[in-house]
């Protein structure tokens, strides 16, 4: 469950940036999740209630957005979509591939007052 | 080694270290009324990553070979790494850091073979972070040209996400376990750059496939390498070594003085 350890990473962001962007609420929050990222959206909803409670995100919404990951086929060259990490490529078979997108986490967003 | 240290509470114990700082956030400016979207692109682990090149680079400078030990809780880790330290002995010198929830007994056993140890208690954490095991190195102040070894929280999960400076995530799976632990702990094994198959003793006793456990690794990670041992029969443990001789002998590549064992 390190989502809520990853919430509390999330809250030092809002503290920082409330100091340097001079706000004092946030409202929403939107977070970017890679598919292949080792975050669990739903853990993290949860870890979000329950660290934010009591600081200056009370009451925020968490916006997720997911990103599908992508992956290189470093025998064919294909680069196609990957939803696990031992999928094969979809042209030649290959489990020979990089993943090129979908280990994201990021903010991407404050809504703030 | 911690010059941003904003230490929190964050629940976790470090061994003897007495922890005294504080941090406010007193600030009185008035802030505007009306709502504002802030666009950001933040690393939400850049914190953590932050710390974590600290602590490469405090590792880099002094010649020293990091490891970050991954598994299920009793793969026998600890068991591997008490017979690891007794096998390079005089020839390299040895520290452990040990990361458990609870208690000390880890730690004590290592430090049983005469390495010094520092216990991390993560208390309700499931992984150790960048900034805990900074800490600890400093208590450690190991010796230049010597190796780190950092047992992490028996978890196959969250210690993935968590770079703590290591040149490599060794990941230890016993045989004992299932072949297809790494495609449902896929996010470990692409992390890791090496696979210790442990308590090899016990295979003429089990049904485990070996190739299908290799297999399985490298449709996750196609570099991955696997090597068999067994920490109680020493079977394999020569081939661990020279493993771990070669990844000192590149922690000490871009080391100034270029030898420095002990």
């Amino acid at each position: 469950m390190h989502e809520m350890s990853l919430c509390e990473n999330i809250l030092g962001i809002l503290k920082e940036q409330a100091l340097a962007q001079n706000f004092e609420k946030v409202t929403r929050v939107s977070v970017e999740i890679g598919s292949l990222s080792c975050v669990e959206p739903e853990a993290l909803r949860f870890g979000f209630d329950v660290v934010m409670r009591g600081s200056l995100a009370e009451d925020a919404t968490l916006d997720i957005i997911e990103t599908e990951a992508l992956a290189e086929c470093l025998d064919c060259g294909a680069t196609s979509a990957i939803a696990e990490r031992y999928d094969p490529c979809p042209m030649c078979g290959s489990h020979h591939r990089k993943v090129t997108r979908g280990e994201e986490f990021r903010i991407r967003e404050l809504e703030v007052n | 080694m911690c010059t941003t240290c904003g230490c929190g509470g964050d629940g976790a114990r470090i061994e003897g270290a007495a922890h005294g700082h504080h941090h406010d956030h007193d600030h009185g400016q008035s802030h505007a009324e009306d709502s504002r979207t802030i666009a950001l692109e933040l690393d939400i682990l850049a914190k953590n990553n932050a710390y974590a090149a600290e602590n490469r680079s405090f590792f880099a400078e002094r010649g020293i070979l990091a490891l970050n030990l991954v598994s299920s809780p009793g793969s026998g880790k600890t068991a591997l790494l008490v017979k690891t330290i007794g096998m390079l002995g005089g020839r390299l010198k040895s520290y452990v850091v040990e990361g458990d929830q609870q208690t000390s007994n880890d730690a004590d056993r290592i430090r049983a073979t005469g390495a010094p140890a520092v216990q991390i208690n993560t208390g309700k954490g499931c992984h150790l972070d960048a900034h805990m095991v900074g800490h600890a190195v400093e208590r450690l102040a190991p010796s230049e040209g010597s190796v780190v070894f950092i047992e992490n929280v028996g978890n196959l999960v969250c210690p993935a996400a968590f770079d703590l400076g290591e040149a490599h995530k060794v990941a230890i799976l016993s045989v004992t376990e299932g072949e297809d632990k790494p495609l449902k702990y896929p996010d470990m094994f692409a992390a890791s750059d090496l696979v210790l198959l442990n308590k090899s003793d016990l295979l003429p006793h089990l049904d485990f496939d070996v190739a299908e456990t290799i297999a399985n690794a490298r449709k996750v990670n196609p570099s991955i390498k696997v090597l068999q041992v067994s920490a109680r029969s020493g079977e394999g443990m020569e081939a661990w070594i020279a493993w771990l001789t070669a990844a000192r002998g590149m922690a000490l590549a871009g080391y100034p003085l270029g030898t420095a064992a002990e």
